[in-house]
């Protein structure tokens, strides 16, 4: 029993994840099918959004899968490959977004928020530490005395 | 000064909380085509019917009209196919572009369903729809007279959208020497 339960845990310590790629779409050539790979790893299935098309089993994931074998055996360089399906279906297919005026947005504004919040925190924090330096008056100090000293607890509560 | 910078917060959340209203209400999957203004690329299709002919982009000038990218497998086309049926009724020129499957499935469909198309092509491989950024079915593209992509509609054309988005633009196209 032990020995099949220690058999299962190996097997499925080894087994890898299913791969969306087929073996009839890869290309002879393993350089050429490790750059396909890993370029298709950036590349956004258009069907299943959060998947890149090395991982969607979509059919149009497959198909360009095969389109951008394709071109690099075509003689493309990465570029130009990715190129060709930016050119058919925008920057959305680029799974990392260009460095370009309509994305500084997105690239500046986590930065921009996380400066504009620190300076408010800190113009709020030194206000508020400036506010705590005034001594308190005779008559505060007193309340505070007051309130301070233990007293014998009178009521018995309900 | 001091109440307005305590109100910051509060018209920043204000602020986006409205951007993630808008954001939840968009499709995701209607992306900003790339073909708008520019001519569709190039192609040579068979016939979807046997003995038909087929459909070049070529032939896609001379009016305004709307190529329909279909295929029998594809469920929203079911529920699109009548109100094509009644634009061509009414005079408005659809092509048709049959995707990714056989002719035969195609073929099969527009008999049983009735034939909205002035000419029909059959895409077997899918290449010509993904040369156009054809992420799935259906989706029309709106062409001017010189057969440039005016519009692109991603998903089932309604009456609606008909009345409320397309027509307008394909007055204007008709209106446009």
């Amino acid at each position: 029993m032990r020995r099949l339960a220690l058999i299962a845990a190996t097997a499925l310590a080894l087994a890898g994840p299913a791969l969306a790629v087929t073996p009839d779409e890869q290309l002879k050539d393993p350089k050429l099918e490790a750059r396909a790979r890993a370029l298709s790893q950036e590349l956004r299935c258009l069907v299943c959004q959060n998947q890149s098309i090395d991982d969607s089993a979509a059919p149009l994931a497959h198909d360009l899968r095969v389109i951008l074998r394709e071109r690099l055996a075509a003689g493309d360089s990465d570029q130009q490959a990715v190129g060709y399906l930016v050119a058919r279906y925008g920057d959305f297919v680029l799974l990392r977004p260009p460095f370009q005026p309509d994305t500084w947005a997105l690239w500046f504004g986590p930065a921009a928020i996380l400066l504009l919040g620190g300076a408010g925190a800190a113009l709020y924090m030194r206000g508020r530490a400036r506010a705590g330096d005034a001594p308190l008056s005779a008559a505060e100090e007193a309340e505070a005395a007051r309130l301070m000293t233990p007293k014998a607890v009178t009521d018995k509560g309900d | 000064m001091r109440r307005l910078i305590a109100i910051l917060p509060v018209a920043a959340f204000v602020i986006v909380l409205v951007g993630f209203m808008i954001g939840l209400k968009r499709d995701p999957a209607i992306l900003p085509s790339m073909l708008i203004g520019k001519p569709l690329p190039a192609f040579a299709l068979p016939p979807v019917k046997p003995m038909a002919a087929g459909l070049t982009s070529a032939e896609l000038t001379g009016e305004p009209r709307l190529l329909n990218v279909f295929a029998s497998w594809c469920g929203p086309c079911r529920e699109e196919h009548p109100v094509l049926l009644q634009l061509k009724a009414q005079g408005v020129t659809i092509d048709g572009l049959d995707w990714k499957e056989e002719a035969d499935a195609g073929a099969h469909w527009l008999d049983q369903n009735g034939d909205p198309y002035a000419k029909s092509g059959n895409d077997r491989t899918g290449r010509a729809g993904i040369d156009m950024g054809v992420s799935g079915v259906p989706e029309t593209f709106v062409l001017d007279r010189r057969g440039v992509v005016r519009y692109r509609q991603v998903g089932a054309i309604t009456p609606q959208i008909w009345a409320e988005t397309i027509a307008p633009l394909m007055a204007k196209l008709k209106a446009e020497s």
